[in-house]
C-alpha cells in the first residue's frame, strides 16, 4: 500500500483556511438523499480509494445493480432493511468550502435521528421527488429545520429524469414548497432541478435542464456560510461547574454569546447577585488577560465568595429573565404523548429543573399542518405549551438569544423533546438592572459593636414535637436580654405568609428550606442572629441551607426521640397522621435524616429548656458569634 | 476562534458535562495519538488535573515504545493510571475471524474493569471519520448491561444536551473527540506540542498510521518523518486510516459485530 505524498503541497493544510460548512440533507424517505450524497462524493472526487469498487463488488455478489446510495449504507443492518437509520458524517470539498455532510434519515420512525443530525448543521438541503412532489416528511422536515434553528435551506427537486425534465412540473413543485416554507418562516436559498442518478444539476447544468439558470447543487453549497458564534449578543455564560482542585475557586462554562474579560462586573442569574471577574483561568498558561469570545470554554474566578451553582447564567447588566414560567414551541419525540398536567424534567443550558405542563395551547402534525386538538402532543408532532418550573431559571426568548432561548425535555432520564422559548413570563421579576441590590448603610461591625455579637444563622432541626420552637423562643429571650438582636424564623409561621404557595412534596419542602435559608442569611449578614426552627428532614436541603448561610451557619440538632415527640404531640399532628388524616408527615410517614455534623446536639428529653439554651449560648461563644470581652469587639472591628 | 479552537472548546464542554453528570468516570487510554489528545483536553478542561482514572486495558501485546510512553507520561502528567489485563485468547469466541478474535480480548478486559471498578461513564477517543460504524455514534452513548451498543435504539441528542442517565447496571460511553478528524488530531498535537509515540513517524519508508496490537497492526509506506509531513500526506491520501488494522478487513461486518458487543 502506498500513500502519495505531494511535495508541492502548501505549508499550511488547506483545511485550516477554508470555511467549513456542516450540512444536512433531509426530505421524504426514498426521495433520493443517499443517491444525491453518493453522487456528490463522486462528482467532487471525495470517495476513499477502493470504496466505489468494493461496493460495486458487494452489489454484484448480492445480485443487485449498483446504487449510489450504497456508499452511505455502510452498516450491514441498513443494507438488510434498505433504509438509512442514522447520521453519518462525510466530508467533501466544493471550490471554496469544506462541506461536512451529515446524513439524516427520512423514515418517520427515525425522526429523532434526523433531529440529532440537523441540529448540528449550519445549512440544509431539502430533497423532493419530482414525481411524488411535497409529501408529509418533506413538510415535517421543513418545519423542524426552522425549529432547530437551521436558517439556510436549499431545495433540490430530484428525479427530474422521471418527469422528462419538464419545467412545468418543476415550477409546480417550486410554488408548492415555497408557499409551505414561507408559512413556517423559511426562505430557500435556491430551488434546483436535478437528477442525482444521472448527474444533471448536481455539478453541471446539462442540456436536459437548459431552461434552468440558477446554481447547481455544488454551486449552492459553495455559497453557504458557517454559522457564526454569537459574539455580538449580550454575554451569556451558563455555569457548568465550580471547581476547587487547588486554592482557586474556578467557575467553569462555555460562553454561549458575547464576550468577557477580567475586571468585568457581572450579574449571576436567576439570583441577581453581582460580582466582578477577578481572573480568567486557563491551562497550561494562566491567567489570561485577553478578551474571551463566544464559543470558548472558560474558567473564571470572582472577587468575592458568592453562592452560585451549575445552571446559573453569568451575564453583564443586560441579563436574561428570571422566571418560573415559560411559553415554548416544542417538538415531541417520545412514544407516549405529552399531556397537560404532566411532570417532566426541563433542561435549559446547564440548568435542570422539575416542571409541569400547565397548558397545551395547540398541537399540530407538521406533516399535515392540520390542528389536532389541544390536550396532547403526539410523537413527531409539535405544539405550543406553557411550562411551570419548580425552580427559578434564567432564560431568554429564542428571538433574543438562540443559545439560551431553547430547552430540552427529559422523561425517565431520556431526551423526549425540545423546543424554543417563545416568551419568558415577565410577571416574576423585572430586569436585573432594576434590582441591583442596595447595600445596607451600616457596616456589619457597627452593629456587632452594639449587639456584642456577630451575625449568625442558628438552625434548629429535629422531628415535630422535639422542642425546636420552645428552645428557639427561649434562646431569643436570652439573646435579647444580653443586648443582642435575635429574630425568630419559625417554619410554620413563614408557611402562613412568605411560603404559603408551597406544599409538602420533597420539591416544595426544598424550596421552603431555601427561602428560610435565604431570609436567615440576609439577616445574619446584617448582624442579626436569625433563629430558624424547622423540621427540615432532608440532609440535602440542610446542606443547601448551610451553603447559603456559609460561615455564619450553626446547626443545632434537637435529637429528641420519635417516641417522646409522639407522646408530646403539641400540635396534634401525630394523632392525625396515625388516623390517616395527615399524609407525608415527618416522623411517621416520611424519614427524617439526622445531621452528621451539627455544631450541637440537644435531647430535650434529657436536658431542660434552660440547660439547652445554656448549651446553645456556649456553642455560640465558642464559635465566635457571641463576644464576652470588649477586646473581642475591638478585634472584630 | 479558528477551527482547532472550536474543536477544543467543544471537547472541553463535553468533558465538563461528563464530569458534572456522572459519578464514576474513567478515561480509556489506548496510548495512541487520539487518546493522548484527549488527555491533553481533559487537562485543559480541569485546569491541569485529570480528576478521574486513566484506564489502560492492556492486551500485553503493545509495542515496547507504547509501554515506555505510558510509564513515562502517566507519571509526568500525574495520571491515576489503572492497568487492566485482558483474558487469554483461548477464552474468546472461536467463531470470530482471527484478528477480530484477538481484538475481542480487549472487550473482555474492559468488561472486567467495569465489573471491578463500577464505572458509570467511560470516556473513549473514537472519531466519526475513522470508520463508518463510528460515524453513527452519539457523544453520550448508552451501553447495555453487557456493554453492548444498540445502534437502532439511540436516544436523540441535540443542542449539546446529552442523555446522561444510564439505566442501573449499564454505563455510558462518552466521546469528546467524536467530531475531530485525523488531520485535526495531528494539527492540534503539533500546535499544543503534545508528545507522541515515534512509531507514527516514518522510519525506513514506513510508519504506523494507527497503533494497535503488534500482531494485528501493520505500518503503511510513507516518507512522513514529521507532523507537518503527516498533514501534507493526509491532504492528498484517499487511503483509509485503519487500512493497517487487520480486523477491519476480514468480513464486511466484523467491526460492527465487535462494536455491538462492546468494542470501542
Amino acid at each position: 500500500m502506498t500513500i502519495a505524498v505531494s511535495r508541492l503541497a502548501a505549508a499550511v493544510p488547506a483545511a485550516a483556511r477554508r470555511p467549513q460548512v456542516r450540512i444536512v440533507i433531509v426530505g421524504h424517505v426514498d426521495h433520493g438523499k443517499s443517491t444525491l450524497v453518493g453522487r456528490l462524493l463522486h462528482e467532487t472526487g471525495s470517495l476513499p480509494e477502493g470504496k466505489f469498487e468494493m461496493l460495486k463488488a458487494v452489489s454484484a455478489r448480492r445480485g443487485m445493480p449498483f446504487e449510489w446510495s450504497f456508499l452511505l449504507d455502510a452498516l450491514q443492518t441498513e443494507r438488510d432493511q434498505g433504509i438509512t437509520i442514522d447520521t453519518t458524517q462525510i466530508r467533501f470539498r466544493t471550490p471554496s468550502r469544506d462541506i461536512v455532510l451529515i446524513d439524516a434519515p427520512g423514515h418517520a420512525e427515525f425522526l429523532r435521528n434526523m433531529i440529532t443530525g440537523a441540529s448540528q448543521a449550519d445549512a440544509a438541503v431539502l430533497i423532493i421527488d419530482a414525481l411524488e412532489g411535497v409529501r408529509d416528511q418533506t413538510r415535517r422536515h421543513g418545519y423542524l429545520l426552522h425549529l432547530l434553528g437551521v436558517r439556510q435551506v436549499a431545495v433540490v427537486i430530484n428525479k427530474m429524469d422521471r418527469v422528462d425534465f419538464a419545467k412545468a412540473r418543476f415550477d409546480e413543485i417550486s410554488a408548492d414548497i415555497s408557499a409551505y416554507l414561507a408559512e413556517v418562516g423559511v426562505t430557500p436559498t435556491a430551488i434546483i432541478p436535478i437528477s442525482a442518478r444521472d448527474g444533471d444539476g448536481v455539478a453541471a447544468r446539462t442540456p436536459a435542464i437548459a431552461w434552468y439558470s440558477g446554481p447547481t447543487v455544488v454551486e449552492a453549497l459553495d455559497a453557504l456560510t458557517p454559522a457564526r458564534p454569537l459574539d455580538e449578543l449580550a454575554l451569556r455564560l451558563p455555569v457548568q461547574a465550580i471547581y476547587k482542585f487547588d486554592d482557586r475557586r474556578i467557575i467553569a462554562g462555555r460562553i454561549e454569546s458575547g464576550s468577557l474579560i477580567a475586571g468585568d462586573e457581572i450579574v449571576i442569574m436567576p439570583a441577581g447577585k453581582i460580582a466582578r471577574i477577578r481572573s480568567v483561568e486557563s491551562w497550561p498558561v494562566t491567567p489570561l488577560s485577553t478578551r474571551q469570545h463566544a464559543g470558548r470554554s472558560v474558567g473564571i474566578t470572582l472577587d468575592r465568595e458568592l453562592f452560585l451553582e451549575r445552571g446559573d447564567i453569568i451575564s453583564h447588566a443586560q441579563a436574561p429573565r428570571d422566571t418560573r414560567r415559560l411559553h415554548a414551541r416544542v417538538f415531541w419525540l417520545h412514544e407516549a404523548p405529552l399531556k397537560a398536567g404532566q411532570s417532566l424534567l426541563v433542561r435549559i443550558g446547564t440548568k435542570d429543573t422539575r416542571a409541569t405542563v400547565v397548558a397545551i395551547q395547540n398541537a399540530v402534525d407538521p406533516g399535515e399542518l392540520s390542528p389536532i386538538g389541544t390536550d396532547q402532543i403526539a410523537r413527531n408532532h409539535v405544539g405550543d405549551i406553557e411550562i411551570g418550573l419548580a425552580q427559578p431559571v434564567a432564560a431568554d426568548a429564542y428571538a433574543d438569544n438562540a443559545r439560551t432561548g431553547r430547552l430540552v425535555i427529559e422523561v425517565n432520564g431520556r431526551i423526549a423533546g425540545g423546543g424554543l422559548v417563545l416568551s419568558v413570563d415577565a410577571g416574576e421579576r423585572a430586569d436585573v438592572v432594576d434590582i441591583v441590590p442596595v447595600e445596607s448603610a451600616l457596616r456589619p461591625d457597627e452593629r456587632s459593636a452594639r449587639y456584642r455579637h456577630a451575625g449568625a444563622v442558628v438552625w434548629l432541626t429535629g422531628l415535630p414535637g422535639a422542642g425546636k420552637s420552645t428552645l428557639a423562643r427561649a434562646l431569643e429571650r436570652r439573646l435579647f436580654s444580653r443586648g443582642g438582636s435575635p429574630i425568630l424564623l419559625d417554619g410554620d409561621t413563614l408557611r402562613a405568609g412568605l411560603n404559603s404557595d408551597l406544599g409538602f412534596s420533597p420539591r416544595d419542602r426544598a424550596e421552603n428550606i431555601r427561602r428560610l435559608a435565604e431570609t436567615a442569611a440576609h439577616l445574619a449578614r446584617n448582624g442579626h442572629i436569625a433563629i430558624v426552627a424547622a423540621v427540615s428532614p432532608a440532609a440535602e436541603d440542610r446542606a443547601e441551607a448551610r451553603r447559603i448561610g456559609d460561615d455564619l451557619f450553626r446547626e443545632v440538632y434537637v435529637a429528641t426521640s420519635a417516641e417522646v415527640c409522639e407522646s408530646r404531640d403539641p400540635k396534634g399532628h401525630y394523632a392525625k397522621a396515625r388516623s390517616g388524616q395527615l399524609a407525608g408527615f415527618t416522623g411517621i410517614g416520611q424519614d427524617y435524616q439526622p445531621p452528621a455534623r451539627a455544631e450541637l446536639t440537644i435531647d430535650t428529653a434529657e436536658r431542660a429548656v434552660i440547660a439547652g439554651v445554656d448549651d446553645i449560648e456556649r456553642m455560640l461563644l465558642d464559635t465566635g458569634v457571641l463576644f464576652t470581652e470588649v477586646s473581642d469587639i475591638a478585634a472584630n472591628i | 476562534m479558528d477551527h482547532l479552537d472550536e474543536l477544543e472548546a467543544q471537547s472541553i464542554y463535553i468533558f465538563r458535562e461528563a464530569f458534572a453528570r456522572l459519578k464514576k468516570l474513567a478515561l480509556l487510554w489506548s496510548l495512541g495519538k487520539d487518546s493522548n489528545v484527549m488527555i491533553w483536553l481533559a487537562r485543559k478542561a480541569f485546569f491541569g488535573k485529570v480528576p478521574f482514572p486513566a484506564l489502560h486495558v492492556d492486551t500485553g501485546k503493545k509495542f515496547p515504545e507504547m509501554y515506555h510512553f505510558r510509564d513515562r507520561y502517566s507519571a509526568e502528567w500525574g495520571l491515576d493510571l489503572r492497568v487492566e489485563p485482558c483474558p487469554p485468547l483461548e477464552d474468546i469466541d472461536p467463531t470470530l475471524p482471527p484478528a477480530a478474535r484477538s481484538a475481542a480480548r480487549k472487550t473482555e478486559g474492559l468488561k472486567d474493569a467495569l465489573a471491578k471498578y463500577g464505572f458509570d461513564g467511560l470516556i473513549a477517543g473514537i472519531r466519526r471519520d475513522e470508520e463508518a460504524t463510528r460515524a453513527k455514534e452519539r457523544v453520550f452513548s448508552p451501553r447495555g448491561t453487557e456493554g453492548g451498543w444498540d445502534v437502532r435504539d439511540q436516544p436523540p441528542e441535540f443542542w449539546d444536551q446529552f442523555n446522561a442517565s444510564p439505566p442501573p447496571g449499564a454505563h455510558l460511553r462518552i466521546h469528546p473527540i467524536l467530531h475531530w478528524t485525523e488531520a485535526d488530531i495531528w494539527a492540534y498535537t503539533k500546535r499544543e506540542n503534545i508528545p507522541i509515540i515515534p512509531l507514527y513517524l516514518s522510519r525506513d519508508g514506513k510508519r504506523y498510521r494507527s497503533l494497535g496490537d503488534q500482531d494485528i497492526t501493520f505500518p503503511v509506506s510513507s516518507e512522513a518523518a514529521t507532523i507537518d509531513d503527516i498533514l501534507h500526506e493526509l491532504a492528498s491520501t484517499k487511503v483509509p486510516e485503519r487500512a493497517g488494522r487487520a480486523l477491519d478487513h476480514e468480513t464486511e461486518d466484523a467491526f460492527e459485530r465487535l462494536r455491538v458487543s462492546g468494542y470501542l
